[in-house]
């Protein structure tokens, strides 16, 4: 948390502790997996546990969180600062009954439950974190390869970086001039007294057709250059932050860990493209994977190649690893990509909502990773998760995040190609 | 308009600290209505009466300008900025009285516009941290100035001052605390308006009124020379 807000103090001492809780709980989800994989612990308390970390985990997501950014933001309005407890209340009211309408659409529910169980709110927030999931796992499946590989490199010079200064530096000199013009005609106008530049009146009006003072019109006309020209120099300054940054990606694409990188940027687009692959299969033949890939790897494996050894033990252990690589990166992943984002745009009015927002999206998505990461493990594991969690649809979610995986995926891909075509075009014209 | 006349001063400061609002406070004596993001750099300008009051009172532009970002960017971001640390005649150090930590960060401001010749590519110096040395061999006159006073509550009032008192001790400048929304704190005659004005003339006699007219030597270059040779421009 000290990281996320380096330059401002979370004051709050509630929101800290939310935070906090929200995250430890998430982490128990995942290490109660990895103890039914290595049979740790008694089965029954196993479950026990589960049943009690659910509960909370969903307390605090549905109820506790929605009110805290509820009463933040209200509170951040200037306006709503007598009622804030009953404005936060209408809030989160207005959350619960979008958070209920969720569910209509999709075929989750059995009608077999009553409406504050455990399947009602967990399907809920299944079909919110999956979405976030997916659409996660999308643009990082594109962004990826394209920030690692140095073949997408746009090739800057310095002499390029110290033309785009020149500019922008030369904008500013003109910015300044025109203001100092300005100043001056206020100083003068001021100084003779005149309090109002705009006539009045019918009498006003004819009298400045022939008396009008040169300043004024002038001055308008000025503005409106110097805003344009500040807007000039925006523009300006951001091109030559990203011609810094692709300089520096240059650099340091030839260190030997820029090699690194890049080596493992094939590698992962290699297996992006085998993911996309995937989802559109599983879309269009409508399939759901039955078996694992662990499993299905080790029959292939016995299959073809013929070696024998024993399939209980070793799935075991290499679903162990398996899962535990995943719900690592996944974990080091979110919290980083949250980091630079919520960096970029933190400030000291809205730290208290960010935080709040962070915890909520990260409990959503440990839950929904807790659902999926069903996929991946061997039968005999699943049976906990499908008995604590009751009857949901476990299909449907796997279908959904195909479709929302692909959707995200092209659409980043659209735009990054976008982006990246234009890029180029701009440096030309200078 | 000349090159040469400018004077030029930096307006410095973590993000959200309130510089735009400042720095149209001081030019324009309003409120600033919409404060957003400033991106990149934004300059206004002030007319100010160098020696007011005195036969040898001259009007001189001061250009205010506000670098936007926060001190912990990229490198990149860093390099992109130090564009506009060229040239500079003074700096205003503006920090957050409700927030400690954009106090602190003051002194990583300080030195990125003071070492800007050193920085990005080479190596600092003073490795990052804090000198007190440097900053009494200073020649760049500063102004230390915290905003939203109006946020802390009285009693916690003088713990506050006493810390930033401290602070400007350090960069061996003037301090002003204010609130930005109320152009009281900086009324003709006030105690506030006296340093800003003092303030501006050191900037401005630093300037133009040196013994032999050259202009000022960067700061890391005469630690470069050691420190020793170019002692003798200290304007008394």
């Amino acid at each position: 948390m000290r990281k996320l807000f380096k330059d401002y103090e979370v004051r709050q001492y509630v929101v800290q502790v939310i935070f906090s809780v929200t995250f430890a709980f998430s982490c128990t989800m995942f290490e109660l997996i990895i103890f039914e994989i290595l049979g740790v612990l008694n089965s029954s308390s196993r479950y026990f546990h589960w049943k009690l970390n659910l509960c909370v985990i969903l307390l605090i997501l549905v109820f506790m969180v929605p009110f805290y950014i509820g009463y933040f933001v209200v509170s951040n309005i200037r306006l709503l600062h007598r009622q804030k407890l009953l404005f936060a209340c209408v809030v989160w009211l207005t959350f619960m009954y979008f958070f209920w309408k969720l569910g209509d659409p999709f075929p989750i529910l059995s009608p077999k439950h009553g409406i504050l169980s455990i399947e009602q709110l967990i399907s809920r927030v299944g079909v919110i974190g999956v979405t976030l999931m997916a659409l996660l796992s999308g643009f990082g499946a594109v962004n990826c390869p394209y920030t690692y590989m140095s073949y997408f490199l746009r090739n800057v010079t310095d002499a390029d970086i110290l033309a785009l200064e020149r500019r922008l530096l030369q904008t500013m000199d003109m910015i300044v001039s025109k203001k100092k013009r300005i100043a001056v005609a206020h100083r003068t106008m001021f100084q003779r007294g005149e309090v109002h530049n705009r006539p009045t009146g019918f009498w006003g009006m004819i009298k400045s057709v022939t008396t009008s003072v040169p300043g004024s019109e002038n001055l308008s006309l000025i503005q409106q250059e110097v805003d344009a020209l500040e807007e000039l120099s925006r523009q300006l300054f951001l091109e030559t932050a990203d011609l810094h940054a692709t300089k520096e990606r240059i650099e340091y694409s030839k260190t030997f860990q820029g090699k690194y990188f890049n080596f493992l940027g094939y590698f992962f687009s290699i297996y992006c493209v085998w993911k996309i692959f995937m989802a559109t299969i599983n879309i269009v033949f409508d399939r759901v994977g039955k078996t694992d890939p662990v499993t299905r790897g080790i029959e292939i494996t016995v299959n073809y190649l013929g070696i024998q050894f024993d399939v209980k033990f070793w799935s075991q252990h290499i679903s162990f690893i398996l899962v535990g690589i995943i719900i690592v990166t996944s974990i080091r992943g979110l919290l980083i990509t949250l980091t630079k984002f919520f960096y970029a745009i933190s400030s000291s009015k809205s730290s208290n909502v960010i935080v709040l927002l962070l915890a909520q999206i990260m409990g959503m998505y440990f839950v929904s990773s807790v659902l999926l990461i069903r996929m991946s493990m061997p039968p005999e594991y699943r049976t906990i998760i499908t008995e604590v969690l009751g009857e949901l649809q476990f299909n449907f979610y796997h279908r959904w995040f195909d479709v929302i995986f692909l959707v995200s995926a092209l659409s980043s891909i659209l735009f990054l190609y976008l982006a990246h075509k234009q890029a180029p075009e701009k440096h030309m014209a200078l | 308009m000349a090159a040469l006349d400018r004077v030029k001063v930096l307006v410095l400061g973590d993000s959200g600290v309130g510089k735009s609002s400042l720095v149209h406070l001081l030019c324009h004596n309003q409120v600033l209505g919409n404060p957003s993001w400033t991106v990149g750099c934004s300059v206004d300008v002030r007319i100010h009466d160098y020696k007011e009051g005195t036969p040898e009172e001259k009007t001189y532009y001061i250009e205010l300008w506000d670098v936007g970002g926060s001190v912990g960017s990229a490198t990149s971001v860093k390099s992109t900025r130090a564009v506009f640390y060229n040239l500079l005649n003074g700096i205003i150090l503006v920090h957050d009285l409700t927030n400690k930590k954009s106090s602190q960060n003051l002194y990583r401001w300080s030195l990125e516009a003071l070492n800007r010749d050193v920085a990005p590519t080479g190596v600092l110096v003073t490795n990052g941290d804090y000198d007190r040395e440097q900053f009494s061999d200073n020649q760049i006159p500063l102004l230390v100035i915290g905003t939203k006073l109006d946020q802390i509550p009285e009693t916690k009032r003088n713990e506050v001052l006493t810390r930033t008192a401290f602070l400007a001790e350090d960069f061996n400048a003037e301090e002003i605390n204010l609130d930005c929304t109320n152009p009281r704190y900086l009324a003709a005659g006030s105690s506030n308006a006296v340093k800003l004005s003092r303030f501006f003339d050191k900037v401005i006699e630093k300037r133009y009124f040196l013994r032999d007219g050259n202009q000022i030597p960067g700061f890391s270059e005469r630690k470069r020379f050691g420190g020793g040779t170019l002692k003798s421009l200290h304007y008394d």
